[in-house]
C-alpha cells in the first residue's frame, strides 16, 4: 500500500443491502395491511433489542443473556410515567427510557466486568442471566408494577403533543429510531474505538498490554447497548400498551441471542434479518392448522440448523469474512507529510 | 540511575521456585540479554517484569518508579512494551489495523469515538510497516503472513508506543537463519531511543546484538556482565557445556 493511501475499503454489498433494507421498510406500511403494519412495528422494537445484544456479544466478546432486563426494566418506567404521571410524551418517554437502560446496564456492567479479575464469558453469561430473571421473578411478585399481570397503559402515545396510535405513523417514528439506534452504533463499531473492540474480541490479554483498560471499553459498551434496549422498552411499552415481567426476562433475553445468530453476529445488520426471519416464520408457521401444536419446535430445528450450518448467520452466507470485519476510524481524514487533509 | 531495576524478585508456583531472589539492572538505551538453561527463570522473569504476574518478593522499578503492583496497562502507559513468545497478533484484523490498534492506545476513548487520531497516526503506522518491511502486506489479515512476519509485526507493534523499554520473548523462535539475521538488523536502529530485555536461546544472536547478558540458573542469577565477560565466565561455561 502506497503512503498516501489508506487501507482499502472493501466494503461492497453491505451498502447495497443497507439501501435496499431501508427501501423495503420505508415501503412496509404501503404494501401490508393495518394489523401487518402492527406486527412489522414490534419486529421493529425486536430489531433495536437485537442490535444492543450484537454490540455486546457480536462486536465486543461480552456474552450477556440478559439483554431484555434494560428493555423490561425501562418499559416499566415509562408504563409508571404514563400511570403514575400522566406523561405520554414520547419526546420524554424515550429520553427516559433511554438514561434508565444506560444507568441498569451501568450497574450490571460495574458489578460484573469491573471487578478486580478479569470477568471470564461464563461468568457474565451467567451474571447477566441471573440479573434477568431476578428482575422477571422480583416484578412479578410487585403488586404496585401490577405483580404476574404486568401494567397496562391506556392513553395513547404522543408526539410533540400530537396522539400517535400503533399503525402507520407509530411505523415510522419507530423506523426512525431504528435508523438512530443503527447509525449510533455504526458510527461506534466503525470508529478507532471500534477498533479496540474488534481487537479485544480476538486477544484481550494482548491489548491490555497495549496499554487499554479493557474492562473499561467492555463497561462503556455494555451500557451503550443497554442504552439502546432500553429504547426499544420505551417504545414497545407504548406500542403493545403493556409491559409485563416476561419483557424483561430470560425468554426474551435467549430470543435477542437467538435474533443475532440467526441472523449474524458481528454485522448491525444480521440482527435485523435474524428479527424478521424468526418473526415472520412464527407468525406463517404459528398460523398454519395442521402445524399449530409443533411450530415452536419445526421453528427451533430451522433455526439450529442455519446456526450450526453457517456460525456466522444468513449474513454470513453472502458476506466475506473480510466485509464483515470491515475497516475502522471511517470519516477521519489523514494528513499527508508535509501536506493538508487528503482524501478520507 | 538504570532505567530498570529488577531487586530480589522471588516467584514460587505451587510449591515450585522458579525465582529466588533475582538481581538485574538495565540501563537506558542498552541491550541487555537473559539466557540461561531451560526452566533456568527467564521467561518467568520477563514476564514478571511486563506484568503478566506478580512477584512473591521483591521489588521492580522502572524509570524510578515502583511498579511491581502495577497491573499491565498501567505499566505500558509508563513506557513498557513486550511481544509475547506466542505470536499474539490479531490474525482478524488487517496488518495496517494491528499496528493502528497498538498506536492509538496512547489516545482518549472519546477521542477514539471520533477517530480523531487516524489521520495523524497514517504516517507514524506506515512508517513502522515499512520499517520491518510489512507496507506492501497493509491491507492483508494479519492471520495471513508468514510466522516471520507476524513475528516482525508484532515487534513493530510494540514499538508504535515509542516505549522506553521493550520486553522480547524469543524473537527469533521459529525463525529461518535468513529471518533471524534480518530480526538483529532491524532491531540495532531502536537503540537510539529504548531499551531492550530479550530472552533467546540463540546464543549467536543474543551476543550480536546485546550490550549485557545476564546469566540465570534454576531461578537465580549466576553470571552478570558485558557479551566478553559472560564468554569468558567459567561458571556460565560450565552450566552450558554440562547441561545444555
Amino acid at each position: 500500500m502506497a503512503r498516501d493511501e489508506t487501507p482499502r475499503r472493501q466494503l461492497r454489498i453491505i451498502p447495497i443491502i443497507e439501501i435496499a433494507l431501508l427501501a423495503g421498510l420505508v415501503a412496509v406500511p404501503h404494501v401490508t395491511s393495518d394489523f401487518q403494519t402492527i406486527i412489522a412495528s414490534r419486529m421493529l422494537i425486536l430489531a433495536i433489542l437485537a442490535i444492543s445484544f450484537d454490540l455486546c456479544w457480536g462486536y465486543s466478546g461480552i456474552m450477556t443473556f440478559g439483554q431484555a432486563l434494560y428493555f423490561g426494566v425501562a418499559g416499566y418506567v415509562a408504563a409508571l410515567l404514563a400511570n403514575k404521571a400522566g406523561v405520554v410524551e414520547l419526546l420524554l418517554i424515550i429520553p427516559a427510557s433511554m438514561a434508565t437502560g444506560l444507568i441498569a446496564a451501568l450497574l450490571v456492567g460495574w458489578f460484573l466486568l469491573l471487578g478486580k479479575r478479569t470477568p471470564t464469558v461464563i461468568f457474565v453469561a451467567l451474571g447477566t442471566l441471573t440479573a434477568s430473571y431476578a428482575a422477571e421473578r422480583l416484578v412479578a411478585g410487585w403488586q404496585w408494577v401490577g405483580a404476574a399481570n404486568g401494567m397496562s397503559i391506556w392513553e395513547f402515545a404522543k408526539v410533540a403533543g400530537l396522539e400517535i396510535e400503533p399503525g402507520v405513523w407509530f411505523y415510522y417514528f419507530i423506523l426512525l429510531f431504528l435508523i438512530l439506534a443503527y447509525l449510533g452504533s455504526r458510527w461506534i463499531v466503525r470508529s478507532q474505538f471500534g477498533l479496540v473492540l474488534a481487537g479485544m474480541r480476538q486477544n484481550e490479554e494482548r491489548l491490555a498490554y497495549f496499554g487499554y483498560r479493557v474492562q473499561v471499553f467492555k463497561a462503556l459498551i455494555f451500557a451503550f447497548a443497554g442504552m439502546i434496549a432500553g429504547l426499544a422498552g420505551g417504545l414497545y411499552a407504548f406500542h403493545e400498551g403493556f409491559i409485563g415481567p416476561a419483557s424483561m426476562g430470560i425468554g426474551l433475553s435467549t430470543y435477542a441471542v437467538l435474533y443475532g445468530l440467526f441472523g449474524g453476529i458481528g454485522t448491525l445488520l444480521g440482527p435485523i434479518f435474524g428479527v424478521a426471519a424468526i418473526e415472520t416464520m412464527a407468525f406463517i408457521l404459528s398460523d398454519i392448522n395442521a402445524l399449530k401444536p409443533y411450530w415452536p419446535v419445526i421453528l427451533g430445528f430451522i433455526m439450529l440448523i442455519v446456526v450450526v450450518w453457517r456460525p456466522t448467520g444468513l449474513l454470513g452466507v453472502i458476506l466475506s469474512e473480510r466485509e464483515r470485519i470491515g475497516s475502522f476510524g471511517i470519516g477521519a481524514r489523514k494528513k499527508r507529510k508535509g501536506g493538508g487533509d487528503g482524501a478520507p | 540511575m538504570a532505567l530498570l531495576e529488577v531487586r530480589g524478585v522471588a516467584k514460587t508456583f505451587r510449591g515450585l521456585k522458579a525465582l529466588g531472589g533475582v538481581d538485574v539492572s538495565v540501563e537506558a538505551n542498552s541491550f541487555h540479554g537473559l539466557i540461561g538453561p531451560n526452566g533456568s527463570g527467564k521467561s518467568t522473569l520477563l514476564k514478571a517484569i511486563a506484568g503478566v504476574h506478580y512477584p512473591d518478593e521483591g521489588t521492580i522499578s522502572f524509570g524510578g518508579q515502583d511498579i511491581t503492583r502495577e497491573p499491565p496497562p498501567m505499566r505500558a502507559r509508563a513506557g513498557l512494551s513486550l511481544k509475547f513468545q506466542i505470536t499474539a497478533v490479531l490474525p482478524q484484523l488487517s496488518v495496517y489495523d494491528n499496528v493502528l490498534l497498538a498506536s492509538q492506545s496512547r489516545g482518549s476513548i472519546w477521542g477514539l469515538l471520533r477517530s480523531r487520531s487516524r489521520g495523524e497516526l497514517h504516517d507514524e503506522t506506515m512508517d513502522a510497516l515499512e520499517r520491518f518491511g510489512l507496507a506492501d502486506r497493509a491491507d492483508d489479515l494479519a492471520g495471513e503472513l508468514s510466522h516471520g512476519q507476524q513475528q516482525w509485526l508484532e515487534i513493530a507493534m510494540a514499538l508504535t508506543n515509542k516505549p522506553r523499554l521493550l520486553l522480547l520473548d524469543e524473537p527469533t523462535g521459529g525463525m529461518s537463519p535468513e529471518e533471524r539475521r534480518a530480526t538483529g538488523e532491524l532491531l540495532m536502529p531502536i537503540k537510539a531511543h529504548c531499551a531492550l530485555v530479550i530472552v533467546e536461546h540463540d546464543l549467536d544472536f543474543i551476543k550480536d546484538i546485546c550490550d549485557r547478558l545476564t546469566v540465570l540458573d534454576n531461578g537465580r542469577v549466576l553470571d552478570d556482565g558485558t557479551v566478553a565477560e559472560i564468554e569468558a565466565s567459567p561458571k556460565v561455561q560450565e552450566v552450558y557445556t554440562t547441561r545444555v
